[in-house]
């Protein structure tokens, strides 16, 4: 394949876009915290990016996407390790994929998802975990969790359009609806019980401490999702195209869904609120971003906003301290997303005269990417809690993980007990 | 000597500062605070969870005047900062023994 030099320009645009996510997210989870423990919070998605581009020019991009199937759960990781076979074709020349863009710069692009996935789940176990236990759980959770994802979804693996269930209809995740976000929702929710929750969840005030932080994070996020989304097109066209107005219309929409909820529940319309409405449109309409219309997606999105807006208050009735709403926000983003494309997708949709085949195949890669990553992050989180263990003492936790893990404090004396 | 301490609303600085003028009022120390009254703070609901806010924000001025000017003062804060609302504030005046500036080494009054 010839080289395509705009398609190349975007992916590297995209990449660029998708790597500025995982900051973003350290702003819009670092407003959200304490202020006694916002540097832990942006540390712990500063970090992901740090463990996760070593682990995955190492072994991530062949366990992905590298040759040798094993059971259609992740390529053979040794195939391509170290990035072998990857970069150079056997003339010398740079490897070209399908669409005219060199593979490496599928590499730049892929890493930045498996950051961010890992980095989504830090909000669950805001205030408490060890820094130390937290590396080692991003480098063990993006290899036996997100990249066997990437492979069952993307790779041609298990879920993918040459699986077992492509026989009902070809699965539909453009973005990562499943990969990332039910894979990194679950595991906020396994990770929040295996390791407990804050001192004084449910009693004490635990407010956002910096709620203009959350709106930069979430704008910056916004930003960022349109490498996301856009850029899973992998080239510079009209699903690309698509894609960012989907996923533009969705997040508006979302927003709106949220506030209304808000207005009606508690009185007044929040910017945490707004922001949480933004992610939560990004999040849902990710999975759909090529298949729906701009129309279908004002509806995805406003559901999707609607029902997270609700869903967050769920933790303090079942007493899980997911802390800042990754089940909440995520899993219920990217379950309403993958779950929807069975009645919104303008080709297969049950709306558009497509059957129940596409919903049937939506709800089936749901419920095994619930499963897989329900299993694999509880194996991890115990072999950690045992290994390493989760948690700081007690009276770190009181005084502030700022101090107690990483001797520093965001702020001067005034708030920063707080 | 009397300490003029006044707990006013944020929003009504402007307001107050510009009603002192030419009531003999040479300077104020302004500092952030932070506390409540009879009214118990306020609440506040962040993604469907209801917090309890114990203290709002406020300004404290701190006033150093001679005797005779103690009582315009206040009554002059007091109607600057005035809307009818719960959370006007507070002031009280208390006596002081010494005073000294810190450049001139100059006690009492004259240091004012």
């Amino acid at each position: 394949m010839e080289l395509d030099t705009g398609a190349t320009a975007w992916m590297l645009m995209s990449a660029s876009l998708v790597l500025l996510m995982t900051p973003a997210l350290a702003f819009f989870y670092g407003g959200m915290s304490r202020a006694k423990s916002v540097l832990n919070m942006m540390m712990m998605s500063f970090s992901a990016i740090a463990v996760v581009v070593v682990v995955y020019v190492l072994w991530g991009w062949s366990m992905s996407y590298g040759g040798g199937d094993i059971a259609g759960i992740f390529a053979n990781p040794f195939d391509q390790f170290g990035l072998q076979g990857t970069i150079y074709g056997e003339d010398g020349e740079f490897l070209i994929d399908g669409y005219g863009v060199p593979v490496i710069v599928g590499v730049a692009f892929q890493v930045t998802f498996a950051i961010i996935t890992v980095a989504l789940i830090s909000g669950a176990i805001a205030d408490r975990v060890k820094f130390s236990t937290w590396l080692v759980f991003v480098a063990l959770w993006v290899t036996l969790a997100y990249f066997p994802m990437a492979h069952m979804v993307w790779g041609g693996g298990l879920l993918s359009g040459d699986g077992p269930f492509a026989s009902i209809a070809a699965p539909i995740d453009f973005a990562g609806g499943t990969v990332v976000h039910i894979n990194a929702g679950v595991a906020a929710l396994v990770l929040a019980l295996v390791v407990g929750k804050r001192k004084g969840f449910g009693s004490e005030v635990m407010r956002p401490h910096n709620l203009p932080f959350v709106m930069l994070g979430a704008a910056l996020l916004w930003f960022g999702w349109f490498g996301f989304n856009a850029g899973s097109a992998f080239t510079a066209d009209g699903v690309a195209g698509l894609a960012w107005v989907n996923t533009t219309v969705a997040t508006g929409a979302a927003m709106l869904g949220w506030l209304l909820v808000e207005r009606l529940r508690d009185g007044h319309a929040t910017s945490l609120g707004a922001a949480s409405g933004v992610v939560a449109g990004l999040v849902a309409i990710t999975p759909a971003a090529g298949s729906v219309s701009p129309v279908g997606s004002i509806a995805l999105g406003a559901i999707a906003g609607g029902l997270a807006a609700l869903a967050v208050s769920l933790k303090y009735r079942f007493g899980y301290d997911d802390s800042l709403d990754v089940v909440g926000v995520h899993l219920v983003g990217g379950l309403t997303g993958t779950v929807l494309i069975g009645f919104l997708a303008t080709d297969s949709g049950l709306l558009y005269g497509g059957g129940f085949n596409q919903l049937t195949v939506q709800v089936i890669i749901a419920l095994v990417a619930m499963v897989f990553s329900a299993l694999v992050t509880y194996v991890i989180a115990l072999g950690l809690k045992v290994g390493m263990g989760w948690r700081i003492s007690e009276a770190d936790e009181i005084n502030g993980i700022d101090s107690a893990e990483h001797r520093e404090t965001a702020y001067e004396a005034i708030g920063a007990s707080r | 000597m009397k300490l003029i301490t006044a707990i006013i609303q944020p929003h009504r600085l402007d307001d107050v500062k510009e009603a002192l003028e030419g009531t003999g009022v040479t300077g104020m120390t302004i500092s952030e605070a932070s506390g409540f009254g009879r009214q118990k703070g306020h609440t506040e609901v962040y993604r469907g969870a209801e917090y309890r806010v114990d203290t709002v924000p406020k300004l404290r001025l701190d006033i150093v005047v001679d005797d005779p000017l103690a009582d315009g003062v206040v009554n002059t804060i007091a109607a600057a900062a005035h809307s009818g609302r719960i959370g006007d504030g507070k002031i009280w005046v208390t006596t002081v023994d010494t005073l000294v500036r810190v450049r001139t080494a100059e006690r009492g009054v004259e240091a004012i």
